[in-house]
């Protein structure tokens, strides 16, 4: 019960607020920002080159003020707005009307979620791992080596990142495809040769996403290593004649791990962003070549649909790492 | 002079130094280009890097070296204008939260913590698609320092937090000096080092964001700046017509810009955590 009242609900509430902040801005940016997003949706539209006449166009402000849910005073707008979420409708694309938005994100979405959960654990694994063996075995040649090249991947943007591959393993080297989410005329079915086209595919943008969340992970948990190899604890194992193995993964990596689980909480969000600019370089069909298109063709509805259902998603993620957290970590469980 | 000496003993520190170096002189080089940036065709199309053009020349007509020097220019113009404001926003937000405390340091750390689990890309995607008829260097840093403070914000806080427990708080305190007083005159030099450590992060994610939105169109195409250089070649299909010359610039630029801004900035920071100096000066 304790844990109920001091760990649960507050963290509960928290996952409401977070929401409610995150759309709230999503609501004020269109409504702050000093241009009229109808007008601009219309000069869009004309600067395509499509022509208008004066009928239509009063036609299209109708039907935007509409869409955008500009009826009403500024608090109806916001209700209205949110009478709408909690119903899962998100309005409907702009430019492949009528689908709705909330459609086109359920097509883009398991490309998505299968690159990011696939790549985020194997980059969180792979860096951990890692991380730990040169965090204990710190003076050896190999983990000196190992941070220099962390340090060099490190600081690089997703889309440098993403984009340097293409370049070296796409253009250079031939061996992997440069775009697409499979080759042009394949359909979706449960066969091998699918399956492998599909991870033919998505090879070269999970490769970019692992060994950019693997430097990450590599670095904090080189560092945590470090701290946890100094306490009495493994000194005391040491000397005891524990085998080295045993201390390295039961004693030593084990502890250290915990802060990276609440540390993977934290980075999601970026994760994710990451992970939207990557299916951008790599034309991957998910959510991020989704809203490039969007911003292509000037969907407002579509990038602000996106967005919201990334808000909703992203903070479930974290709350339920957040609430598995505990089952890691007995000193939370009991505090 | 010490600490200069001192700093110059970490090998990452005298690299990261030497290429920034380069680049900037490189950004005020731009002052004497025979070229204006933005016009088109004032040189042979598609040439390779020969003595005439070192680095050759793309296919709008323009000469990829000096596209190259003002692209590192209008980047780091816009990633100091992101840096230096939202370090006004997270120095004050860090301040007031951390000296004032309860519910004002709730409220601000609660909107701090919030912009850090959101997705922020997509915030600034659908701002930069309001006001892209506005966009310039100018407004696209300002764009990204309203979103770039929420990390340092707590780190100032945190530091404020332990300077109010400390002894001289309570002197000054008592001996009659206000608030603004306290915390400019007492405070800053303390937060000082970690701001301008900060402030290099800050410059890189700034530079990094801007490439993002300029592949997706979001910025003033016309004005070359690391991102918009790069959208450029990308678009002209450099990479398929085998003018490495035009995609390679931007990138090899970014990327000594961005592993030399890193590098500065850890070699600071570990320069000013006392506990890894004293392991790089003798236990180690």
């Amino acid at each position: 019960m304790v844990f109920l009242r001091r760990y649960l609900i507050p963290r509960l509430i928290q996952y409401v607020l977070v929401i409610v902040f995150g759309v709230t801005v999503v609501f004020l940016i269109p409504r702050l920002a000093p241009t009229d997003p109808i007008a601009s949706t219309i000069a869009q539209i004309r600067s395509q080159g499509s022509y208008l006449d004066p009928a239509t166009v009063d036609q299209f402000i109708e039907d935007l003020t509409e869409l955008y849910g500009l009826r009403g005073s500024l608090w109806e707008q916001y209700i209205a707005l949110w009478m709408r979420l909690l119903r899962g409708d998100l309005g409907v694309s702009f430019f492949q009307f009528p689908t709705p938005v909330i459609v086109l994100i359920g097509r883009a979405l398991p490309w998505t979620v299968g690159l990011l959960l696939t790549t985020t654990v194997l980059g969180w694994l792979i860096g951990n791992i890692l991380g730990g063996l040169a965090g204990y075995f710190s003076r050896h040649k190999w983990s000196q080596a190992l941070d220099i090249l962390a340090m060099l991947i490190r600081p690089l943007p997703y889309y440098i990142l993403a984009l340097a591959l293409l370049l070296l393993l796409g253009y250079v080297v031939r061996w992997f495809p440069i775009a697409g989410g499979t080759s042009i005329g394949m359909r979706p079915s449960w066969t091998w040769t699918f399956i492998w086209d599909v991870l033919r595919h998505s090879f070269l943008p999970a490769l970019s996403l692992v060994i950019l969340g693997g430097t990450l992970w590599f670095q904090t948990m080189k560092l945590v290593v470090q701290n946890v190899n100094a306490e009495d604890f493994v000194q005391y194992a040491k000397l005891g004649g524990v085998e080295e193995g045993k201390i390295v993964f039961r004693y030593v990596i084990r502890n250290a791990l915990l802060p990276q689980v609440t540390g993977l909480g934290l980075a999601l969000g970026q994760i994710f962003s990451g992970a939207l600019i990557t299916e951008i370089v790599f034309s991957y069909p998910g959510l991020g070549m989704l809203l490039y298109n969007a911003v292509i063709t000037g969907d407002y509805n579509l990038i602000m649909g996106i967005t919201l259902f990334s808000i909703v998603a992203i903070t479930t993620a974290i709350l339920i790492i957040d609430l598995v957290y505990p089952l890691f970590d007995p000193r939370v469980r009991y505090r | 002079m010490k600490v200069i000496q001192d700093l110059f003993r970490d090998y990452r520190f005298t690299v990261s130094f030497c290429v920034l170096c380069l680049l900037f002189s490189l950004a005020f080089l731009t002052i004497f280009s025979p070229y204006d940036p933005t016009r088109w065709g004032v040189v042979p199309r598609d040439l390779k890097p020969s003595w005439e053009y070192p680095l050759g020349t793309n296919s709008k007509g323009q000469d990829v070296f000096w596209q190259g020097a003002f692209a590192i220019r209008n980047s780091l113009i816009i990633s100091v204008i992101a840096g230096v404001v939202s370090r006004i926003i997270a120095i004050l937000v860090g301040m007031v939260a951390g000296y004032r405390g309860r519910l004002t340091d709730r409220v601000l750390m609660f909107v701090s913590d919030s912009f850090l689990v959101i997705p922020l890309f997509l915030i600034v995607v659908m701002l930069a698609m309001l006001i892209r008829q506005m966009m310039n260097l100018v407004t696209l840093g300002l764009l990204l320092a309203i979103f770039g403070w929420a990390w340092d914000a707590r780190l100032i806080r945190s530091q404020i937090l332990s300077l109010r427990e400390r002894e001289f708080t309570q002197t000054a305190v008592l001996s009659g000096s206000g608030t603004l007083r306290l915390v400019l005159k007492e405070y800053m030099p303390f937060a000082t080092p970690l701001v301008f450590s900060t402030l290099i992060n800050n410059m890189s994610w700034a530079i990094g964001m801007e490439m993002t939105l300029a592949v997706l169109g979001l910025v003033d195409m016309d004005t070359p700046t690391l991102g918009t250089m790069l959208q450029w070649a990308i678009s002209y299909q450099a990479m398929l017509l085998g003018y490495w010359w035009w995609i390679m610039t931007p990138v090899v630029l970014a990327i000594l810009l961005f592993v030399a801004l890193y590098w500065l900035s850890v070699s600071i920071s570990e320069y000013l955590d006392p506990r890894t100096r004293l392991q790089r000066i003798g236990a180690q």
